[in-house]
């Protein structure tokens, strides 16, 4: 397929000795829902991370909208439309939930499409525009999340990257942040999901990855996924 | 205390236009009321000067979050370019177009080599962060120190501990700021014309770190200072950033020597020893980090008090003992020491801070009301 927004092709990652990604291989297509999936420790966020340059790659291939966009410097992404939603969700936690929105937009020069993003951010998250002047730092799990996701959507990304946005979060609260990554995707936003939660997020998504020990070790449509009896075993817990 | 009137537009105006008229007449007030009223506006001379070194150094602290304990070695970058080429010490050397540039020219030069300075620390210490950061800063200022005291061989540059004398006053405007000038009926003294001279280039520079704070610029020096990889996540080139920061808080500290200089009509390394970076970074803390208000509060408190103490304590002494029991520098390093430690316990905010800071400090205060 040559129409992938992004290719990734025998990608490898180490951590000194650690070799964390062992030569994988993935792809996402422009309006997709992609689902990794994997046990703890399987490098998932490594590969996230390797997406958007704060981990550089030992060797392989990242080729996103046509341009080869390994090693760059971290900054050179949000510019591009690759943007990561960090595990543990890296918000500013002493500046007001609108003034973290806005750092979403830093690279941005469209004032009024900014403003507009911004309406939009808070009608996808109502309890962001009661909380705007409030300190992020001291917003409970959830809505800490929504800032992430909300500043992330102010980067008007091209592929949004979350990297387990239901990690320690009570399961209403999951529900509510599926049920607006769903609305992002249905307004056409691609997005790469990595998830332990693994029935949740390709019941989400229109294809997954298994990721195994640095491995991809299966990759098929989500549904498929879902009905194999391996991954019912090893991540569905039936 | 409310300043909601001076929030309307009309309460601005009017703030301002006082504010304004104050200024204006303070060294008057000051030499009409006071005996010794010369030294007091001299010691407002060096207040406004002080600001200005406090407002650049709360772009590097304050903003930026980088703390740097060696900033006074840009003041004296500053200065010793100025004295360069405004003295006879090199004029034999130099070639004479060098030699006491046009006034502007020279404060922009002082500027441009302070903020190279800037750019020439801040590049080795870009991985540095807190504590190790400002031992770093603090060797670099005392690099600069020694250098001026040392390059007097094998080439005599800096003229050594002794320092360079007889550096030229301001000429600017047709106004030679070192001699006394009539005009409206009013003798305007050296220490006058300064006070004006220094006065415009503080509120110059409060402008333009006003402006600063409210740029892309300062929000990307406010997510530097927060989270550097989150910061970097936004697409902000936390590199380019940080020398920006240093090279402008560093080009403020060299128009503020390059004043220096001129003002006083000499320097030596002896004014720029780590007790001055110091008392700069007290005046910031002090004042309030990161809020300008607060940071030009705070160089008023801390350059203005030890006059203050100077002019009360001698006499008061005399009253009470008959004699002069403690000297009034020794003792002025304690009140300081004492004041210090008491405002950062109870105000650790500072005394005019942020609305953000103070939100910082006491978001527990109001979780507890609420
Ligand atoms: N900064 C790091 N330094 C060294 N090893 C790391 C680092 N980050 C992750 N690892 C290792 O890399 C492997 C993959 O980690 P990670 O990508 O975080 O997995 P996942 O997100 O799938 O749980 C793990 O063995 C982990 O211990
Ligand atoms: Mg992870």
């Amino acid at each position: 397929m040559t129409d992938a927004l992004l290719k990734v092709e025998d990608l490898k990652v180490a951590y000194g000795g650690i070799h964390a990604v062992k030569g994988i291989n993935l792809e996402v297509k422009q309006g997709e829902l992609v689902a990794l999936i994997g046990a703890n420790g399987a490098g998932k966020s490594t590969t996230l991370k390797t997406l958007v340059g704060m981990v550089k790659p030992t060797a392989g291939s990242i080729t996103f909208n046509g341009e080869n966009t390994a090693r760059l410097a971290p900054y050179h992404y949000v510019d591009r439309g690759l943007v990561l939603v960090p595990e543990g969700r890296g918000v500013f936690p002493r500046l007001t939930v609108e003034e973290n929105l806005q750092m979403g937009a830093h690279t941005r020069n469209d004032k009024g499409a900014i403003a507009s993003d911004m309406a939009r951010v808070y009608d996808l998250f109502p309890r962001l525009k009661e909380r705007r002047l409030q300190l992020a730092g001291t917003l409970s799990g959830g809505e800490q999340q929504m800032v992430a996701i909300g500043r992330a959507i102010m980067s008007r990304p091209k592929l949004l990257l979350l990297d387990e946005p239901s990690m320690g979060l009570a399961p209403i609260i999951v529900q509510k942040i599926f049920e607006i990554i769903r609305m992002i995707a249905a307004e056409g936003v691609t997005m790469l999901l990595v998830e332990q939660n693994a029935k949740l997020a390709l019941e989400t998504a229109d294809r997954g990855y298994v990721m195994e020990s640095g491995k991809i070790t299966l990759a098929d449509d989500a549904k498929v996924l879902l009905a194999n009896e391996a991954i019912q075993k090893a991540y569905l817990g039936e | 205390m409310n300043f909601a009137f001076m929030k309307t537009r009309h309460g601005k105006a009017i703030t301002y236009a006082v504010l304004a008229v104050i200024l204006a007449l303070l060294p008057w007030m000051l030499t009409g009321g006071f005996e010794n009223g010369k030294s007091w506006v001299r010691a407002v001379d060096f207040a406004l000067l002080y600001i200005m070194l406090a407002l650049g150094l709360n772009i590097v602290v304050g903003y930026a979050g980088l703390l740097d304990l060696g900033y006074i070695a840009f003041y004296a970058v500053g200065a010793y370019v100025y004295a360069l080429l405004n003295s006879p010490h090199l004029a034999a050397i130099l070639p004479a177009w060098l030699i006491g540039p046009n006034f502007i020219v020279m404060l922009v030069v002082a500027a441009v080599f302070a903020g190279m300075f800037g750019v020439m620390l801040g590049t080795p210490v870009l991985k540095l962060r807190g504590d190790y950061l400002a031992i770093v800063t603090l060797g670099f200022g005392e690099i600069i120190r020694i250098f001026l005291n040392n390059l007097d061989r094998p080439v005599n540059i800096t003229n050594g501990p002794q320092g360079i004398n007889n550096i030229d006053k301001v000429h600017f405007l047709d106004i030679d700021f070192g001699r006394p000038m009539e005009w409206l009926g009013l003798t305007f003294d050296m220490v006058h014309l300064y006070y004006y001279l220094i006065l415009a280039f503080c509120i110059f520079i409060i402008f333009v770190t006003l402006r600063l704070q409210h740029s892309r610029i300062g929000r990307a020096w406010v997510a530097l200072r927060e989270d550097e990889i989150a910061a970097n996540a936004m697409g902000i080139n936390i590199r380019n950033v940080k020398l920006l920061a240093f090279a402008m808080g560093a080009s403020f500290g060299g128009v503020s020597g390059a004043l220096f200089a001129s003002f006083q009509g000499f320097v030596s390394p002896e004014s720029f020893v780590l007790m001055e970076s110091i008392m700069v970074l007290c005046m910031v803390v002090l004042g309030g980090m990161g809020h300008i208000p607060g940071v030009i509060l705070g160089a008023i408190i801390v350059s203005i008090t030890p006059e203050i103490l100077r002019d009360v304590i001698n006499p008061l002494q005399e009253g009470i003992f008959g004699r002069r029991v403690v000297d009034p520098e020794n003792l002025r390093m304690l009140i300081f020491g004492l004041a210090m430690i008491i405002i950062m316990l109870l105000r650790p905010e500072g005394l005019w801070p942020s609305k953000r800071r103070a939100r910082e400090f006491h978001e527990h205060d109001e979780e507890a009301q609420a």
